[in-house]
């Protein structure tokens, strides 16, 4: 299981720097594992911002919604080509 | 349909509108102007009395109608809020002062420069100068906290209030104040203006589109994105001048400006500065008030009662150049930004980093 950012409730573009902040501190496990970060926001902002900036970054992205209550997306965050 | 796509087509229809709408009546190089056009609302409701700009401009409730309609349609409106809303008040105050030195808010700073109007980029240079500062902070982990959620009725007033206000402009009853002259007094139709405001308030619900937010992401995470939007709206704006025969260069003589670069340059820094620390420009306020964003509605208020102010207190600049009383309050609202910033930053905010199941 991988780190976890928790954006919720956070406007732009805090969720995002989190996020950035995170994936510096992360590197990628080479157990096999690929999930580097998920990251919990609440809006469609924060989930696209945070979806297209890991994707810059060259990372696979993933979005679960509903899993944590109605309002939570997981945005999860792959190390490329591994998932 | 793909983002990129989305905020295209936003800041290219926002550009054409915002000459259209000058074309139709609206001041020159004002066809859109979200700071001008909020000070003109307070004029028009009698908060204050400076009779050259008074008007209920439908364009306001426009864009916080057809964010609310995008919002619902997609299924995105959601009663929030909570997030330092007496600090937002208190930000959207100060960042409509420094957008009435400057005679604009960000989006009208690109409308004067696709005019010709070259005083606007010391506009440019101070907003980005701003929003820089602003960044930096964001960086050390500046955060006005997190919104939770909160009953409807939080994010229906301002919807109700927007109707409101356009029932009131066209009913017109004595109360209400309108120009006979001056800036206020120039307007297009009340169902263009409506139209265009419903129009550009949906679609830059659906872009996330955002003056400040362009430059901020590309300054915090290289990401030109949301700057592709804010270019847009300057192509499309500045080629329509062009054809259209209103396109005029240089630094004199532009209409609703003023020449003093370093007030330009100062005022449009507090602008970009509360923008960045507000998480949006004051168009993006407006659209996150439409969307149900409770925090959004805060900013909102405080630049209406901060209009008011502006005039009532010789605060707001004319041609003629800024007054002794906006270089003061430019500076009062740099050190309360300041001060809100610093204070905002949690220092003890790391990544956010948890070790979950596999740690355990």
């Amino acid at each position: 299981m991988a780190y976890r950012v928790d954006a919720r409730g956070l406007s732009c573009p805090q969720p995002v720097v989190m996020t950035k902040r995170a994936l510096e501190a992360t590197i990628p496990e080479e157990s096999g594992l690929s999930e580097v970060l998920e990251v919990l926001v609440d809006n469609h902002t924060a989930m696209e911002n945070v979806s297209r900036f890991a994707r810059h970054r060259g990372f696979d992205v993933q979005v679960e919604v509903g899993e944590e209550g109605d309002d939570c997306c997981i945005v999860r965050i792959y190390a490329k080509g591994l998932r | 349909m793909n983002q990129r796509r989305v905020v295209l087509i936003s800041g290219a229809v926002v550009g054409a509108l915002s000459v259209a709408l000058a074309v139709a009546g609206n001041p020159a190089n004002m066809g859109i102007c979200v700071a001008c056009f909020i000070r003109d609302i307070a004029g028009g409701l009698g908060l204050h009395r400076a009779e050259v700009v008074q008007y209920l401009r439908p364009e306001i409730p426009g864009f916080i109608l057809g964010s609310m309609l995008a919002a619902v349609a997609t299924g995105e409106f959601r009663a929030r809020g909570g997030s330092s809303p007496v600090l937002r008040f208190v930000l959207g105050f100060f960042v409509i002062i420094g957008a009435l030195v400057f005679l604009g808010c960000p989006l009208r700073m690109i409308l004067r420069l696709a005019g010709g109007d070259l005083n606007a980029v010391f506009g440019i240079v101070g907003f980005a100068a701003g929003i820089w500062v602003g960044a930096i902070l964001l960086r050390r982990g500046f955060t006005l906290g997190r919104s939770s959620r909160v009953s409807i009725g939080n994010a229906l007033v301002l919807p109700i209030l927007s109707a409101f206000l356009l029932i009131l402009v066209i009913a017109m009853p004595a109360f209400i104040f309108a120009s006979s002259k001056g800036p206020g007094s120039a307007h297009a139709p009340v169902l263009w203006a409506l139209v265009a405001g419903l129009v550009v308030g949906a679609l830059a619900q659906r872009s996330r589109l955002c003056l400040a937010g362009g430059i901020r992401d590309l300054i915090l995470i290289r990401d030109p994105h949301l700057f592709s939007g804010f270019a847009a709206i300057f192509v499309v704006s500045l080629a329509l001048n062009l054809i259209s025969g209103r396109f005029k260069l240089g630094f004199e003589g532009q209409p609703v400006a003023h020449t003093d670069w370093m007030w330009n340059f100062l005022s449009m820094a507090t602008v970009g500065l509360g923008a960045a620390l507000l998480g949006g420009c004051p168009l993006r306020q407006c659209i996150l008030a439409g969307e149900g964003d409770t925090d959004g509605v805060m900013a909102f208020l405080g630049m209406l009662v901060g209009a008011a102010f502006a005039h009532n207190w010789g605060i707001a600049s004319s041609a003629a150049g800024p007054t002794a009383n906006g270089k003061t309050a430019t500076i009062v609202a740099l050190v309360v930004m300041a001060v809100i910033g610093y204070m905002g930053i949690d220092a003890s905010r790391r990544p956010n980093q948890k070790r979950t199941a596999k740690e355990a």
